[in-house]
């Protein structure tokens, strides 16, 4: 509609050139649309693209490199011991609705997380933390039962924006945060749109108004960006159309790292995954640079453990599980299945996993263990792999940033129970002092990859198509977001 | 013979010594996947080139066959199988309470969109090449029967039936001893009709994922997998479309020249 407002205008004036006009609106397309608006009470990574930054806040925020920087709350004291923190908040900050963001909120926001019947996705975050006191509107005190090094850290997720009371109701189709945009319309299916926030206690942002817009299909995605209908697509999900778009001046490309750690998870519990060897030779017949070459058509890097290697306190412990065939058939053989077994393979939409499901299913039949490949929906998948732990082996990309701890879950879907590194992630809770913390993930990341809990395959890169003239969009994805703060138009 | 029963049985007949080879020669191993090797355009080492995991094109194309072929061809026979007896019948009991249930047993199938039940069957069921199979068979059945009811009525009118009928047969043997074989030609010719229909069937639910699961290659999987990748590499998405293309238009050539062919009235005329 834009285009063709200006291609009128141009028109009516007789000049065909591009009109001097700035341009301070922008259509982004990202894969999957967002079954709900609340960042609170939904697991949707989608409701954070949109949402993160936008229009909710947190206290702190992840910023384009990942590190967590102010948020609403403007500065923190933290107590000698490490278990109280003190909140001063940003003077002056209002809700989309006009009610003021105070203390209260802060309180509020944080109490319904961590409630018992919270819905929040990522409850974990909140555990730690005993009593919440609003020392005055401006002021917030939080206490947690034990120091905890992550708790900055994870004030910055999605999941930890500040809600009103006022505004709670009817969040989940009318999010009203403290944002630089505010939310303005969502066409169930098709688009969503945000306009700039007049009254944003921060620096304004350059677009006037933003749409997002949800293509999964690959094909789909392809020719929207070729046709110009979208400004920007986060996550282009077809890799192999990249070289395309690298080639026309029309376009950029932007290739970044997720905290996606893409494995090929294993179900722990089910026999004959519950023998340890199995899974090592699960491990040893994989051969990562053919599933990233293959799958992502070169995009991705090989990793060892669930870690992203990216991070500081990431190990290369690829040599764990070089990728040798005979030594997986002597290994399956030392387990008893030396004619090899069959299991199943369920796999959800994204072609990492059904391409890189292909390729695996070959690797695992050259060293004798044959897979029934399963397509799900993410719908089923959720239901019959993630809750009702019905499989075999699955692949897919974990995206939540330092996620680690997930392995100290035995419930968690591939029912890994080990004791010890458990013991691990609650010393590291534990833990403030950052050298004492790198040791800990450090032996973390050894256990599981010596443990070969899953099949460790590769950290997924995200590109990022934009039109030549889009400027500021994150090149990394440190959390799921599209910040739209710093995006701009060249001139 | 016609000219298009010629071209017709030539392409026809070429898929099927295709698939028929596939059985034991293959230029390449397909379930051996060789990703540096990948997209690799037609004429070089692989005659129609590689597709995005290395493999070569010919040999999906082959056991590609092999699928379409298999599914199509049970599936007819399962219509056939179920159809023609069912329409025999029919007309056997013309107008009885039972001629009624069958006739409108297979309205109730007709009025379904066939695909859309195909993929609710494989939704149900799993997707798999059986599955496949059972969904395009369950849509052949009421094709058959009421093909065969139609034929068979004016049949029962005919002196020789009504001779056969005086010497005492059964209606039963009446069937198939004098009403099935009037009616083969019309039977051939429909069949052939319907297993290009299979073909086309088969390739629309691997298109959409509800066909055969790999390993197993099938052109509309192949079609499927070459989207994203028209723009960089068309052999991928060219070769198994015209697959299916040269396939599906042989066995119609097939069966409109064998209607003519078989078809004594034409023929008479024709003579």
């Amino acid at each position: 509609m834009y285009q063709f407002k200006r291609l009128a205008a141009s028109a009516a004036i007789g000049l065909w050139a591009t009109t001097a006009l700035a341009q301070d609106s922008i259509t982004v397309a990202i894969q999957l649309e967002p079954p709900n608006l609340d960042p609170t009470g939904g697991a949707a990574q989608a409701i954070d693209s949109v949402l993160y930054a936008n229009v909710f806040e947190g206290l702190t925020r992840f910023d384009a490199d990942g590190a967590i920087i102010r948020g609403l709350a403007q500065s923190w004291e933290i107590s000698e011991d490490g278990t109280v923190y003190t909140f001063n908040l940003a003077a002056g900050v209002t809700f989309h609705d006009g009610t003021t963001m105070d203390a209260e909120d802060v309180k509020f926001s944080l109490d319904r997380a961590r409630a018992e019947d919270s819905t929040n996705a990522q409850k974990g975050l909140f555990a730690g933390i005993t009593d919440v006191t609003v020392v005055d509107p401006l002021t917030v005190q939080v206490t947690l039962d034990q120091p905890n090094g992550n708790f900055l850290f994870n004030m910055a997720w999605g999941d930890a924006v500040i809600v009103a009371p006022e505004s709670i109701a009817d969040i989940a189709s009318n999010p009203i945060g403290t944002g630089p945009f505010t939310f303005t319309d969502w066409v169930q299916g098709d688009r969503l749109e945000l306009t700039r926030n007049p009254d944003y206690w921060g620096p304004a942002p350059a677009l006037e108004s933003a749409t997002f817009r949800f293509i999964s299909d690959p094909t789909a995605a392809f020719a929207a960006v070729m046709a110009e209908d979208v400004d920007a697509f986060i996550g282009f999900p077809a890799p192999e159309n990249l070289p395309q778009f690298e080639a026309d001046p029309r376009f950029q490309v932007l290739v970044g790292n997720t905290e996606g750690e893409t494995i090929l998870s294993t179900n722990n519990k089910m026999p004959p995954f519950d023998n340890k060897l199995v899974r090592q030779a699960v491990a040893h017949a994989i051969d990562r640079q053919a599933i990233i070459d293959g799958a992502m058509f070169g995009l991705g890097t090989p990793i060892g453990t669930h870690f992203a290697p990216h991070n500081p306190a990431y190990v290369d412990l690829l040599a764990n599980s070089p990728h040798d065939p005979d030594r997986a058939r002597a290994l399956l053989a030392e387990a008893g299945f030396a004619d090899g077994f069959t299991t199943t393979l369920k796999l959800p939409p994204p072609s990492y996993a059904r391409r890189g499901g292909e390729i695996i299913a070959a690797q695992l039949r050259d060293v004798g263990i044959e897979t029934e490949i399963t397509n799900l929906e993410w719908a089923q998948w959720i239901e019959e792999v993630f809750k009702n732990k019905d499989f075999g082996l699955s692949i897919v990309s974990h995206t939540e940033p330092m996620d680690i701890g997930i392995y100290a879950n035995p419930d968690y879907y591939f029912q890994y129970d080990n004791p010890d590194f458990q013991a691990l992630m609650e010393e590291l809770n534990a833990t403030t002092d950052p050298d004492g913390r790198d040791d800990l993930l450090a032996k973390a990341q050894a256990i599981i990859s010596e443990d070969y809990v899953n099949g460790y395959l590769f950290e997924l890169a995200v590109a990022t198509v934009a039109k030549a003239g889009v400027q500021g969009l994150w090149v990394n994805q440190p959390t799921a977001a599209v910040d739209l703060t710093g995006v701009s138009w060249a001139e | 013979m016609s000219r298009n029963l010629i071209i017709g049985a030539l392409l026809s007949l070429f898929f099927l010594a295709l698939a028929a080879l596939s059985f034991v020669w293959t230029p390449n191993d397909i379930e051996a996947l060789d990703i540096p090797n990948k997209l690799q355009g037609p004429g070089g080492a692989n005659l129609l080139g590689t597709d995005h995991f290395g493999r070569d094109i010919l040999s999906m194309i082959m056991m590609g066959a092999r699928t379409s072929i298999a599914v199509a061809l049970v599936a007819v026979g399962i219509g056939m199988a179920l159809g023609i007896p069912l329409g025999l019948l029919a007309a056997a009991r013309h107008g009885s309470l039972l001629d009624e249930l069958i006739m409108r047993g297979n309205d109730l199938v007709f009025a379904f969109p066939s695909l859309v039940i195909a993929i609710l069957i494989t939704a149900v069921f799993g997707a798999s090449a059986v599955n496949a199979i059972i969904a395009i068979g369950i849509f052949n059945i009421p094709v058959f029967a009421r093909l065969t009811r139609g034929a068979a009525l004016p049949l029962w009118e005919r002196d020789f039936i009504l001779a056969a009928r005086v010497c005492g047969k059964s209606a039963a043997r009446i069937s198939a001893e004098h009403i099935l074989p009037n009616i083969t030609n019309l039977m051939i010719v429909q069949g052939t009709i319907q297993f290009s229909l299979g073909i086309l069937a088969e390739a629309a639910l691997s298109y959409i994922g509800l066909g055969a699961q790999p390993p197993t290659a099938s052109w509309g999987r192949m079609l499927a997998d070459a989207q994203t990748l028209v723009s960089i590499a068309p052999h991928t998405a060219l070769v198994p479309g015209f697959a299916i293309l040269l396939m599906v238009l042989g066995l119609n050539l097939l069966g409109d020249g064998l209607r003519d062919w078989l078809d004594p009235r034409i023929r008479v005329a024709r003579v």
